[in-house]
């Protein structure tokens, strides 16, 4: 895209953007606080967003905090990922009913509601690249996911205050959107005034920008110039120099391969509560089981997928019993599938550093603290 | 519709509140069809018929704490096909499983104004410590569609679908935001089996383990994290020590803090 599609939003050009695009028929799922965090909902106007609020993010802690300032994009990733959405935690894949000695068989109907996605990280967006390759570029696409995936705008956002617990730049995913947008938001908030950089990413963002421009008021979108582009750019690389964590990814799958016996899987074992929260939160994780829901009478059924874990004692198991039933072989699978095995598998690393599974872990176990654990007492 | 096919069901009590047998009642919708499946031949609670042993499936609600009861429950063994437990009593002591900890002889003379006439055991025991058990339904109370579904299972001759994994795979997959995490909040869940939907934290409260123990329970790095976080020795205590305290791992953890918390 050439420069001349860039545009500044001033706030009030936010709220056109939102109205814009509920008027293309999207329903505008963004950041908003509930319950301590920010969550993800549908969303009609700028004054539901997190204004003035940030995290602060350390292994199993999480705490809202004002930051005594505007902006509105102001924090990092929240516990859930766009996961639940494109991805969600129970789906109904079919129903069947029996009569007499005959079993019809009813698909699900996949009915994907057009969802705009307001506020996406860069992190994020390598997390649904990866699930795109995982559930649709395999023998077998996942339909209902291909479908809902379809059906979604993409408006992203650089993050310029990245989490305690962020590693984006070990692992190559951000803090800047580099890919798989419609449209790019970076906000400013230096004194020529809180505003937004808009850069499309697709044919279909440029024109949703084209619509804009003609629909909103001069004082609240015009076009970019070149300092709005420098202090945009500043914006990605002060927010690159503040990561919470690093992860030292240089030969990371040999060395996990090699270390399949190390002492620290047990000294971690002594702390993982086996209770999933790491994998349920990982915006890439993708394990499921199903749930053959059957009435008293015997004449009905529904199959459910269900999220499920590694971390879960049934999840390994075979004929006769689990096949993982330690927890530090478990946490191992964990580790060694995102770092190592998912790279053989789907030819990249399983992490894009997002941070929440150390975030959301009960008992603050990391993952980067792990593998340094394991790089330093090499066996 | 008494024909001779349709399995023939039990309900049995003992120590509890019947808040259990209750959920069964409970059921409203699935009660016809239920009776369609099954010859309810015993269940005091609902009805006074009685229809005579031996039973195809016998639900027994509560815990052992009389002689009487320890001798009753061979009994229902006796008679029954297939024995399920219900309920945090009847799978864990219960919440009476408390007295386990303590002097019952002490109780009973000062909470009774003729103590002579109280017969009680020392110890609050769940029936799996009397006679064999087929399948423990846990809760406290138990979930009404788990209950549906262990009966459903024992007519149709299968296994029950009922997950052994924590509280917090239901957590998130409703979407709730982590107590324990964001607010600093006490929670069982990592340590707790599911079943009841993650409810108390979807309404911003902790955990408080009315199912049980989950089949991996990690209490004691629990209990070193809830240290970390500030709750005193006797806190952690009491926080193992409520419905379930009577099952091994929540007795187990809340031992290790007898010490320090005199
Ligand atoms: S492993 Fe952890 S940091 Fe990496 S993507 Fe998953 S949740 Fe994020
Ligand atoms: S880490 Fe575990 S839950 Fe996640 S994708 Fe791998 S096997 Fe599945
Ligand atoms: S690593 Fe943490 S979040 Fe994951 S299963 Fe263990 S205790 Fe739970
Ligand atoms: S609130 Fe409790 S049950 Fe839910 S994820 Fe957190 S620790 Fe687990």
């Amino acid at each position: 895209m050439d420069n001349s599609s860039e545009m500044i939003l001033r706030v009030a050009g936010l709220q056109s953007l939102i109205d814009l695009l509920r008027a293309q028929a999207w329903v505008v799922v963004g950041p908003t606080v509930r319950d301590g965090a920010i969550v993800h909902a549908p969303i009609e106007s700028v004054d539901q967003l997190p204004r003035g609020i940030g995290d602060l993010q350390d292994g199993g802690s999480y705490r809202l905090r004002q930051r005594g300032d505007e902006a509105l994009f102001g924090y990092s990733v929240g516990p859930q990922g766009w996961k639940s959405l494109l991805f969600p935690s129970r789906e109904l894949l079919w129903s069947g009913q029996r009569d007499g000695a005959d079993v019809a068989v009813e698909p699900a109907v996949v009915d994907p509601p057009r969802l705009a996605l307001l506020g996406v990280r860069s992190c994020d967006l390598h997390a649904i690249a990866i699930h795109d390759r995982v559930l649709t570029e395999r023998a077998v696409p996942d339909a209902a996911y291909a479908a809902r995936r379809d059906n979604i705008f993409v408006v992203a956002v650089t993050c310029s205050d990245p989490g305690g617990t962020c590693f984006c730049v070990s692992m190559g995913t951000g803090p800047v959107p580099d890919r798989g947008f419609d449209l790019a938001l970076t906000e400013l908030l230096d004194p020529a005034g809180h505003r937004f950089l808009v850069v499309p990413g697709t044919a279909r963002g440029a024109q949703v920008l084209d619509e804009l421009r003609a629909l909103a008021a001069d004082e609240a979108a015009m076009p970019a110039d070149e300092p709005d582009r420098l202090a945009a750019r500043d914006v990605g690389a002060q927010a690159a120099l503040r990561m919470g964590r690093a992860l030292d990814v240089d030969g990371i799958r040999d060395l996990l391969y090699a270390n399949t016996e190390h002492p620290q899987w047990e000294d971690v074992a002594s702390r993982c509560l086996a209770c999933t929260n790491c994998t349920l939160v990982c915006p890439t994780c993708f394990c499921t089981s199903v749930d053959d829901v059957g009435d008293l009478t015997g004449s009905t059924t529904e199959r459910w997928r269900v999220w499920d874990s590694c971390f879960n004692t049934d999840f390994s198991y075979l004929h006769g019993g689990s096949v993982r039933s330690s927890v530090s072989s478990r946490y191992r699978q964990w580790a060694t599938h995102k770092l190592a095995s998912w790279v053989d598998q789907f030819g990249t690393s399983g992490c894009v550093g997002c941070g929440r599974c150390i975030t959301w872990c009960p008992a603050a176990i990391d993952i980067t603290a792990e593998v340094a654990a394991i790089r330093s007492r090499e066996d | 519709m008494a024909d001779q096919s349709r399995p023939k069901l039990a309900v049995w009590k003992f120590a509890s509140c019947d808040g259990c047998q209750l959920t069964l009642l409970n059921c409203e919708d699935e009660l016809i069809p239920l009776a369609g499946e099954v010859e309810i031949a015993y269940f005091p609670e609902a009805t006074r018929a009685v229809i005579e042993g031996p039973y195809d499936v016998s639900l027994v609600e509560g815990s052992v704490t009389t002689d009487a009861d320890a001798e009753r429950i061979h009994e229902v063994r006796r008679v029954s096909r297939r024995l399920i437990t219900i309920g945090a009593c009847a799978t864990s002591g219960g919440i009476q499983a408390l007295r386990n900890f303590s002097d019952v002889a002490e109780y009973r003379s000062v909470v009774y104004a003729h103590p002579e006439y109280i017969q009680t055991l020392a110890r609050s025991t769940p029936i799996a410590a009397h006679v064999t058990v087929d399948f423990e339904l846990h809760g406290c109370p138990i979930d009404s569609g788990q209950l549906l579904e262990v009966l459903a299972a024992a007519v149709q001759d299968r296994r029950p679908r009922i997950p052994s994994y924590s509280v917090c795979v239901e957590c998130k997959r409703r979407g709730a935001v982590c107590v324990a995490v964001a607010h600093g909040t006490p929670c069982l869940g990592p340590v707790t089996q599911a079943g009841c939907g993650a409810l108390c934290p979807a309404y911003a409260r902790g955990c408080y383990g009315c199912f049980g123990p989950q089949d991996t329970p990690n209490t004691q790095s629990l209990a070193d994290r809830l240290h970390v976080q500030g709750m005193t020795e006797p806190n952690i205590l009491r926080f193992f020590r409520s419905f379930n305290a009577g099952s091994e791992p929540f007795r187990h953890e809340s031992e290790q803090h007898e010490e320090a918390a005199l």
